[in-house]
């Protein structure tokens, strides 16, 4: 039997805010499936059935836009899903190496979920942090710069006690620090 | 060419602490620009157009139009609804300039987008930011918010009749949306496919109506122009591509980051001096100047080329995001062009067949010879798919991914083939 999804009523107030913000009800797709994704962790067919009837869109307009962008999940992941960048320049500065590193930690390949269902592993497209390279984003949430293995290592382990990382800002290379 | 780029005090991204609140940002002049033109004290909306025209900002989402020449694109008001759209979308591979803005001086661009919706009369803007960005979505939505707190968002601006409503959407991971019609396509709720043109966004945008987009950097240097004005901003760099530059350097360098310098500073300047040179003393092989598109130029053809659209086409390439892409000696340039062909692959919408199709079959052949199973004859099928590619499709992504294929092979020929001839299928 199919699982029934139901939004809360923040989400319909969150919802709400979304739709004021454009002059149709269309343009709230992509949000409110966010909203469902953040809610259910996933936007399965279901959900997407859900989004369409609180919208009041074609259940089709909704699987299309949901099956387009790629960080939406499609099927359940694992409770951290690592998105591990491994285009051009996180290429160019070990982002396979880690990529590797993960999938020989954890047991899986990239695209697989740990059995106990606490991690995913994705090889994804360039995340726009070139040059914080290697790197990658824990569930479309905090970027985490500059991997080692140490620092993979650190992030798993706490990830395993519930801690996320805390959002790491990279500095900006001012001029008098140049030392030019 | 910028000579004097090492005295160059940064205005994009000053040496502030915390100017990322909106109190600091006004402390140091904040939108005092806005309310200048707003107020009209000596300023038209046409006459804020003229400015940024004449200061001839080049767009730094890669295309390098006139901004003001392209607000002068919109169709005079006629009562109905018009956008401004802010492309945050930054998803082209060495790209990564945007969100230093988001993250340092949001008020900056923000003033910027509410005086470019001034000046073409329009009353709301969205800034559309891709959907990985979730932590700059946030910092944006505060910015936003504080900014309508004090009245510089919302209704009858500095006590005029102007009113201007700013959103902040996100997208959700798909790079095609980072070209503008596809971006309105994602903001309307939809499939990001890219729209034929013409109509032209200007005509026909947001939900039929006049819409105009631009680059989030190129926002950001609108106050700058209408503060210290058109001659001020020419004075930067180059005449034909003026103004500070956000420059992105990733890849085999000692200090990858992202940095602010005049337009024009001398590649090798920026590679040696402020990205302090190739990791681990290697050589230069070879650097992707403005964005993974943009073609490939080997270190023997970067000798006195200056990052400016004119030097850069000189040379034989692009300035486009000024995302540059910096490879060392050991750069295998087979797996390096396999993997932009494989991300251009992954990122095509779909919608035309040359790209659609052409994509895979670049990615497939590279992969191919990736493997040690290419034969020589295959980097002429390769060259010729992008010529089949070009020009094809409804928007510039096949473009995007025929040119690396092309310039790299050309390039780098002699490697291409090397990996060829070890396989078994070569020709003696």
């Amino acid at each position: 039997m199919e699982e029934t999804y139901e939004f809360t009523k923040e989400d319909l107030q969150e919802i709400e805010i979304i739709k004021a913000k454009f002059p149709t009800v269309m343009p709230a797709t992509l949000p409110t499936l966010w909203v469902a994704q953040r809610r259910f962790g996933h936007v399965e067919p279901p959900v997407q059935r859900l989004v369409a009837k609180t919208l009041d869109l074609p259940e089709s307009h909704v699987h299309g836009v949901a099956t387009f962008y790629t960080q939406y999940y499609k099927e359940r992941k694992g409770k951290y899903v690592l998105d591990v960048c491994t285009t051009t320049s996180c290429q160019l500065c070990g982002g396979y190496k880690m990529l590797h590193y993960l999938e020989d930690k954890l047991g899986i390949k990239a695209g697989e979920t740990t059995e106990d269902g606490m991690f995913s592993i994705q090889s994804v497209e360039c995340l726009g942090a070139c040059g914080y390279a290697p790197m990658m984003q824990i569930t479309n949430d905090v970027y985490v710069n500059n991997l080692t293995e140490e620092k993979l290592d650190k992030v798993i382990d706490e990830l395993k006690e519930g801690k996320m990382p805390e959002f790491e800002s990279v500095g900006m290379p001012l001029l008098e620090k140049r030392n030019i | 060419m910028a000579a004097d780029w090492k005295s160059f005090e940064p205005v994009l991204i000053p040496d502030i602490p915390h100017l990322e609140k909106i109190d600091v940002y006004e402390k140091n002049g904040g939108y005092k620009a806005l309310e200048k033109v707003v107020k009209g004290n000596d300023w038209t909306p046409e006459s804020v157009v003229n400015e940024v025209k004449a200061a001839n900002i080049r767009g730094r989402g890669g295309a390098g139009f006139n901004a003001g020449l392209k607000w002068s694109f919109m169709p005079k008001p006629d009562g109905g609804p018009r956008y401004l759209a802010c492309n945050g979308d930054e998803s082209e591979p060495g790209t990564f300039k945007d969100r230093k803005i988001f993250e340092y001086n949001p008020h900056l661009f923000i003033e910027g987008a509410l005086i470019a919706a001034y000046a073409m009369q329009i009353t709301t803007i969205y800034v559309y930011v891709r959907g990985e960005y979730h932590s700059w979505i946030k910092m944006m939505e505060k910015a936003l918010a504080d900014a309508h707190e004090k009245g510089y968002i919302g209704k009858n601006l500095f006590g005029t009749d102007y009113s201007v409503d700013f959103y902040i959407t996100g997208g959700a991971g798909a790079y095609i949306c980072g070209e503008e019609t596809s971006m309105l396509e994602s903001l309307e709720g939809k499939r990001g496919y890219p729209r034929v043109k013409p109509p032209f966004p200007a005509q026909k945008g947001l939900w039929g109506r006049p819409t105009t987009i631009n680059n989030i950097e190129t926002l950001a240097n609108v106050p700058l122009v209408i503060n210290n004005g058109a001659d001020w901003f020419k004075a930067i760099g180059p005449e034909s591509h003026p103004g500070p530059i956000l420059y992105g350097i990733s890849g085999h360098v000692n200090r990858p980051g992202v940095y602010e310098l005049p337009s024009g500073v001398p590649v090798m300047d920026l590679i040696n001096d402020v990205a302090q040179g190739v990791r681990g003393g290697k050589k230069l092989k070879g650097l992707i100047p403005g964005g993974s598109s943009t073609p490939i130029l080997r270190a023997d053809q970067l000798e006195g080329v200056s990052m400016d659209s004119d030097s850069l086409r000189e040379a034989g390439s692009m300035m486009g995001t000024a995302g540059m892409i910096v490879m060392d000696e050991d750069t295998d340039m087979v797996d390096m062009l396999w993997r932009i062909s494989h991300f251009y692959h992954h990122e095509s919408c779909g919608q035309c067949t040359p790209c659609r199709d052409g994509t895979g079959w670049l990615e497939k052949i590279l992969l191919k010879i990736k493997n040690g199973d290419g034969e020589i004859r295959d980097l002429d099928l390769l060259l010729d798919v992008t010529t089949q590619m070009e020009g094809r499709t409804i928007c510039a992504l096949a473009d995007a991914a025929a040119w690396p294929v092309r310039h790299t092979i050309n390039r780098f020929r002699d490697e291409f083939e090397a990996r060829c001839k070890k396989s078994v299928h070569a020709v003696a």
